[in-house]
């Protein structure tokens, strides 16, 4: 039994705190659950996007005539012949928009970009529009561009807007400079990650049901059904009554569907156009023409002393961004944050490149400012020759080290030792090089994540039916998460019902309001939503059962009685119950319904931070010969505050750790300044881990009580999982071969080409 | 669905003046889970969107229609392949299995999909019915016997959620329980 302080009943956890099946499991393998793309229409019409040839310019011409020659085409928009839509770029922002001016499709003749979409092709089927649309000839004028950050470093500048829900760094701890001057031991480097694009499985897409009277149902990739809705609403003029949005499923997004991808616009466009159905697929290329996660130049500078307390901490970060948008993530927030030192200083800077607007992927700015932090931490252990865990235990801090503020909870601690235990790390041998089986030397590293835990305002609705089942809704979304899975889990205790009698409701933008889903505060926000109407419900509940006639708990107090197994009980002898239908027939109704919204407290915010905090162990093996890296064993010490179900959420774990194994091994959208292009825009030439690259992982679960990050104790998994992963695995790598690999991913070049320094 | 004998999309007439004349539809005849259909069909049209367009089988996933992912996964007479390089009239007189064919007529899952379920093998679940019938077509070529040859006999699936480790061990589950028979 748990008591949540801000409820006062207590909760009977059948399901809440146990592994439970995914309720969304039989649709999806049995190919029965629709996503974006799977929604059809009768005479639905098929649009395919003509991407940009070059990376800066002008398009002087573009020659449609072939293909609207094509028996079957129906039309293709361009700049010149789209209907007109808002005209402030206002319009165009979105939940998450960075400060800027967004992209606008077909907008002008502008190139701003390469990939950006010239020209939608809509015709009667997918093959028709294809092929049309390479038949459409573009002509440009094109002006020099510049994609490479490491030339403009020279123009970086503070971003003048703070992105909303992004903490920016620290201010500024003691004299970082002139304590690193005077410390002992120091280290100093440069780190470099590869941009990255999020290429979920499925492509982006949108399906536009033309309702006719000008109103639509839009079924799209994202992750907030009510995001694409207002965005839709703004830009093309048109009322929330007019435009439904509809999502139940999301084929993987890791961020790549927080914003509106320019599929939506176009199809959204064409429909209202063409006043029919209208489906706009993207191809795996065109997943390379939107967001990414942005590739920086950090440096990071320690000192210490002799007795491995830290004296300094330097960060500094300068990131490419688009030249329309300022994008912003939290990248060496977490360097000043996590230990205790005096002197700490971390700053962030922009360059403008012509690329589209980076944006988040899954712990955006976590594993890349950790990398950068966890690989200097781990060779400050060498200079110091202190081992790599006891290093982090001798700088340990119990409060937020950026501003001063206590924590809600941090299990780091138990962490590390539970983690190091489970690994087998008192068996390590300190000494690089110094383990080898056959041609392969074997290396173990460790690394530190951390996340924000958040919560978002977010509502939610409670129904229950005189046929004893329950209905829990809330415009949020499920991208692969588990929510389907733990709001049916929150809402069956609260009302003591079975799971089969609850169904859960997303992805909707009729349903109460939620903020897209994402940063890892989807449970604890959607989910206390659930808690908050639920327990409203039993409030009304409680009061019919009470009042009825002869009611066998008439003398009791809501915190008196236990709802379970479809009862109302008394606690102290559960013999005497009410039914659920009975309480029901008593009030006389045949639904109770409720919505209610759940709210962060201002007051915990304003004196607590609120994390979520993992140790990560990894083995690697690596084939000197081959230069050929493999991680053979991973250990991930997770403290989240309460798992509401530890089998969905340690694959939200899994997941995160192998994003964190190909950030670190595979990973890299490689860029021919040149042309101002990603070159490897598919799924042969952009390597993404497959089953045979992952090997054993081990996730724990570290007790961990929090009463104050969420009323219902909840953290968030959703980003944890790959933060700390990819450093982890540079250390252990640098164990194995005395290398030091600044640089991610790390490939077969670099473990060949780099210097030994140990 | 009924047996079908007719142009699946709109024909569209040649015109004259127009140099854009498309190709003839080809009949061809399928035996798709378990169901014969007759379809004409275009020579350019893979036996993927076949399914998902013109079938509604919208099981079958696009995760890159260049045979790099294996979303597309379907049996071909019992053998696993990718639908996206399959053009339909090359399957002229094919069995196809698609993942809406798995499950017994009564709903009774397939174990391979109650093991995925049990084992929590997936996520977003779009890799998933590939994985499936890949990890299907795997056990009935009977080559893989550890979970180190499962993997390797499994890397033409992409998981972008990274549920390999589950879906290893659903797929050492249904092996061992076979093999238990
Ligand atoms: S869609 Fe066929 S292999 Fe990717
Ligand atoms: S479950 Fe999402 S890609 Fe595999």
């Amino acid at each position: 039994m748990d008591q949540s302080p801000m409820f006062e009943t207590p909760l009977f956890e059948t399901h809440v705190g146990s592994p439970r099946n995914r309720v969304d499991g039989r649709l999806k393998v049995t190919g029965a659950a629709p996503y974006a793309a799977e929604f059809t229409a009768p005479d639905l019409a098929y649009g395919y996007v003509v991407s940009g040839a070059i990376a800066k310019g002008k398009i002087t011409n573009i020659d449609t005539s072939a293909a609207m020659a094509v028996p079957g085409v129906v039309q293709v928009f361009t700049h010149q012949n789209r209907p007109r839509t808002a005209w402030r770029s206002g319009a165009y922002q979105d939940e998450v928009a960075p400060p800027g001016k967004p992209f606008r499709p077909l907008y002008d003749e502008h190139i701003v970009y390469s990939g950006q979409p010239v020209a939608l092709v809509v015709a009667e089927d997918f093959e028709i529009a294809r092929y049309a649309a390479s038949l459409v000839r573009v002509t440009y004028e094109a002006e020099k561009h510049q994609t490479d950050v490491a030339k403009v470093l020279g123009e970086a500048y503070v971003p003048p807007k703070k992105r909303s829900g992004i903490t920016p760094p620290p201010k500024p701890k003691g004299d970082s400079e002139a304590a690193f001057g005077a410390s002992p031991v120091k280290v100093e480097s440069e780190y470099r990650i590869a941009v990255e694009h999020h290429n979920p499985m499925e492509m982006h897409a949108t399906t536009v049901v033309w309702e006719g009277g000008g109103r639509i149902t839009v079924h799209d990739k994202i992750q907030g059904a009510q995001n694409s809705q207002s965005y839709i609403t703004h830009v093309f003029g048109l009322s929330n009554d007019d435009v439904r949005v509809i999502s139940p499923f999301v084929g993987g997004a890791f961020g790549s569907g927080l914003r509106p991808q320019y599929q939506l616009f176009l199809a959204v466009m064409a429909a209202l156009e063409l006043k029919r159905s209208v489906r706009v697929t993207l191809t795996r290329d065109q997943m390379f023409t939107m967001g990414y996660r942005p590739d920086g130049v950090q440096n990071v500078a320690l000192g210490a002393n002799p007795d491995a307390r830290l004296q300094s901490i330097r960060h500094d970060l300068i990131a490419g961004t688009s030249t329309f948008e300022d994008y912003q993530e939290a990248t060496v927030n977490w360097s000043v944050m996590l230990y205790r030192c005096d002197n700490a200083t971390a700053t962030q800077k922009l360059v403008k490149i012509d690329t589209y607007t980076p944006a988040d992927m899954r712990a955006p700015g976590a594993p890349t400012g950790l990398f950068a932090m966890e690989s200097a931490m781990d060779e400050l252990s060498y200079k110091l020759g202190i081992d790599p865990v006891q290093l982090r235990l001798r700088n340990y801090s119990e409060v937020d080290e950026a501003n001063g503020k206590k924590l809600t909870s941090k299990e780091l601690r138990a962490a590390y030792q539970i983690g190091a235990e489970r690994f087998g790390w008192a068996r390590r041998n300190p000494v690089p090089r110094s383990m080898k089986e056959g041609r392969e030397l074997i290396g173990w590293g460790m690394a530190t994540g951390a996340w924000e835990a958040q919560m978002a305002r977010t509502a939610a609705r409670a129904v229950l039916t005189a046929d004893g089942r329950l209905e829990v809704a809330s415009a949020t979304a499920d991208i692969g998460t588990g929510t389907y899975t733990i709001l049916t889990q929150i809402g069956a205790d609260a009302l003591g019902l079975p799971m089969e009698k609850v169904t859960a409701r997303i992805g909707d933008s009729s349903l109460p309001k939620s903020p897209v889903e994402g940063g890892s505060w989807t449970a604890a926000s959607a989910g206390t939503a659930v808690r908050l109407a639920c327990d409203t419900v039993r409030q009304q509940l409680f009061k019919y059962a009470r009042g009825m006639d002869n009611s066998p708990i008439a003398n009791a107090d809501l915190a008196q009685v236990a709802f379970q197994g479809e009862r109302i009980a008394l606690i102290s002898d559960p013999s005497r119950f009410v039914t659920i239908a009975d309480a029901m027939r008593a009030g006389g109704v045949d639904r109770i319904e409720a919505e209610e919204t759940a709210v962060p407290d201002k007051l915990v915010q304003a004196r607590y931070s609120s994390y979520t905090h993992s140790a990560v162990f990894v083995e690697v093996r690596v084939d000197e010969e081959l230069g050929q890296v493999r991680v053979t064993r991973l250990v991930d010490a997770v403290a989240a505050g309460k798992i509401i179900n530890p089998k969905t959420a340690r694959s939200q774990i899994l997941g995160g750790v192998v994003f964190g194994i190909s950030m670190a091994l595979h990973e890299e959208s490689m860029p021919d300044h040149n042309l101002g292009r990603f070159m490897n825009h598919n799924l042969a030439e952009y390597h993404v881990p497959v089953n045979a690259d992952i090997h054993d992982i081990d996730v724990i679960f570290v007790e961990e009580q929090d009463e104050l990050a969420s009323p219902i104790g909840v953290k968030g998994l959703g980003e944890i999982g790959i933060v700390g992963t990819a450093a982890a695995i540079a250390n252990a790598v640098f164990h194995a071969t005395g290398k030091r690999i600044r640089e991610l991913p790390i490939t077969i070049d670099k473990v060949i080409g780099t210097k030994e320094t140990a | 669905m009924a047996d079908l004998d007719l142009p699946l999309r709109q024909g569209f007439a040649p015109d004259a003046g127009i140099s854009q004349a498309l190709p003839d539809d080809i009949p061809i005849t399928l035996t798709i889970n378990g169901e014969r259909r007759e379809l004409h069909v275009r020579p350019w049209t893979t036996l993927l969107d076949l399914l998902r367009e013109d079938l509604s089988l919208y099981g079958t996933k696009k995760g890159c229609d260049h045979g790099q992912c294996g979303s597309c996964t379907v049996l071909i007479d019992g053998q696993r392949m990718n639908s996206c390089l399959a053009l339909a009239v090359t399957k002229d007189g094919c069995e196809v299995t698609t993942i809406e064919g798995l499950a017994a007529p009564d709903g009774t899952l397939h174990p391979m999909q109650e093991a995925f379920i049990e084992h929590d093998a997936f996520q977003c679940g779009y890799c998933t019915p590939g994985q499936i019938c890949s990890a299907v077509g795997l056990l009935k070529e009977g080559h893989a016997r550890t979970p180190e040859e499962i993997r390797e006999m499994m890397s033409g699936n992409i998981c972008r959620c990274g549920a390999y480790t589950n879906i290893v061990d659903a797929i050492e589950d249904v092996m061992a329980k076979e093999g238990a028979k």
